[in-house]
């Protein structure tokens, strides 16, 4: 029994199928728990109601980041292995991510009104969330463009691996360039920065909703892509 | 190596072969800008090392959806990768006959566009400086996009789309270099952090470049 075997796309197809609802279910009650408790905790002594944006915005952010990770990973999985699945997971993954940093950015800005005065700053984390939602276009936009599924697969693959580098390599030039408004981690386990208790335990139900949402939305999307993988071979068989 | 090197840099530059294109282009956006901004010196003379870095970059990129495609329409390219030359090899000197038809004409002009937009003179060397380690990773980067949009239709948008992105360490550091020569600072170490990213992709382009051409050979 390894890992591997859920590269089958009909072994993917039957598991991922049983655990959906599982995930679905658990998304929906986290993302709306989180969220609901959130916005019953009473507001910050200064940024007043403002700060219930953050739980969409940190865990928005969080999934953004860690969806490219996971485009990485399925990216490299298909260039070594070439499990079609695999490659096909990366697909799925680029829009949602791509709406994660969206939704990052727009509710920063709203957050940023009240509390800096300003929509938008050329700040590093803001910038470098812009260059990642750049990226996030190339990718999706070099999937739409090639025709081929396998040459498109390895192309994306190739362009995220290059990507990730420069976009390692942006986020922390960025850092050089100007100096932020946006504060620094107020969650880390290594330094033990912790926010007050309130708002920290709907923050990680928020977290983990989130997660649970873009694994649901995963899964969907990559059965949908696999679905759509099997009628284009049913048709091609057809019209021989 | 030298015989591809020469070819290129002779097709570059017969009749239509587009060779100063990148320049005039250079000098239009710096003609242009003054007009969307205003004349005025001390402003200009502000926005300067920003502006003649954003021009070269995209000088740079409008040669960019030549690199390969004629290579690859009349099949040459797929001469270029059965030669007993690595492939890697001949994406590295394509690399370097782009950077010495488009880049280094640039950098030799940039100093008199500065003058055009009231570049501060003790700025000047660190202008040439900073687009003669920046302007080979940008053709090495764009390199890389060419060869992945290679065999597309309408291939020239989404190649901006791909490039722009990874140009964004080098612009910064170019660009800030300049702004600290401008203002007197030490101006040395965004140019050590440039000629880093240089190295980096002259050392590992060549291979993501390869591939994707290996891809769209295929």
């Amino acid at each position: 029994m390894s890992i591997w075997e859920y590269a089958n796309p009909v072994k993917f197809m039957r598991s991922s199928g049983a655990v959906l609802p599982w995930v679905v279910a658990g998304a929906a009650a986290c993302t709306v728990g989180g969220l609901i408790w959130g916005f019953l905790t009473p507001p910050d002594y200064k940024q007043g109601a403002s700060v219930k944006i953050m739980f969409l915005h940190v865990p928005a952010a969080m999934m953004a980041i860690n969806c490219w990770f996971m485009m990485l990973v399925a990216s490299l999985i298909w260039i070594i292995r070439r499990h079609h699945v695999s490659a096909l997971a990366a697909k799925a993954a680029a829009p949602i991510g791509a709406v994660m940093t969206l939704i990052a950015l727009v509710t920063g800005a709203a957050w940023g009104q009240p509390t800096w005065g300003t929509w938008w700053e050329w700040d590093p984390r803001l910038t470098s969330f812009l260059v990642l939602f750049l990226f996030y276009l190339g990718y999706i936009a070099l999937w739409e463009a090639v025709e081929n599924p396998d040459s498109a697969a390895d192309l994306t693959g190739v362009l995220c691996l290059v990507g990730s580098v420069f976009a390692v390599l942006s986020r922390y030039a960025v850092n050089f360039w100007n100096q932020g408004l946006h504060q620094g981690a107020s969650l880390s386990v290594a330094s033990g920065e912790r926010m007050s208790a309130i708002y920290r335990y709907p923050l990680y139900l928020c977290m983990a909703g989130f997660f649970l949402m873009f694994l649901a939305l995963l899964l969907i999307r990559t059965r949908t892509e696999i679905r759509i993988r099997r009628t284009a071979a049913l048709q091609a068989r057809e019209a021989r | 190596m030298i015989a591809l090197l020469m070819r290129d840099l002779r097709l570059a530059t017969r009749a239509g072969g587009g060779f100063g294109l990148g320049l005039a282009f250079f000098l239009i956006v710096c003609t242009l800008v003054p007009f969307g901004v205003g004349p005025q010196a001390e402003m200009l003379s502000r926005i300067a090392p920003g502006i003649l870095w954003i021009g070269a970059l995209l000088a740079c990129l409008l040669s960019l959806d030549r690199l390969f495609a004629l290579d690859f329409e009349d099949g040459s390219l797929d001469l270029l990768a059965t030669a007993p030359l690595p492939l890697e090899g001949g994406v590295a000197v394509k690399a370097a006959a782009h950077w010495i038809a488009t880049g280094l004409p640039l950098v030799v002009a940039a100093p008199l566009f500065g003058m055009l937009l009231h570049l501060p003179s003790q700025a000047v060397p660190y202008l040439l400086i900073s687009l003669l380690i920046g302007t080979p990773a940008l053709s090495m980067l764009g390199a890389f996009g060419a060869a992945i949009t290679v065999g597309l239709r309408r291939g020239g948008l989404l190649l901006s789309l791909l490039v722009l992105p990874l140009y964004v360490p080098t612009l910064l550091f170019g660009a800030e270099a300049v702004r600290r020569g401008a203002a007197g600072m030490d101006a040395i170490t965004p140019l050590v952090f440039q000629a880093a990213i240089t190295l980096l992709t002259l050392a590992l382009i060549p291979f993501a470049a390869a591939a994707a051409l290996r891809i769209n050979l295929r």
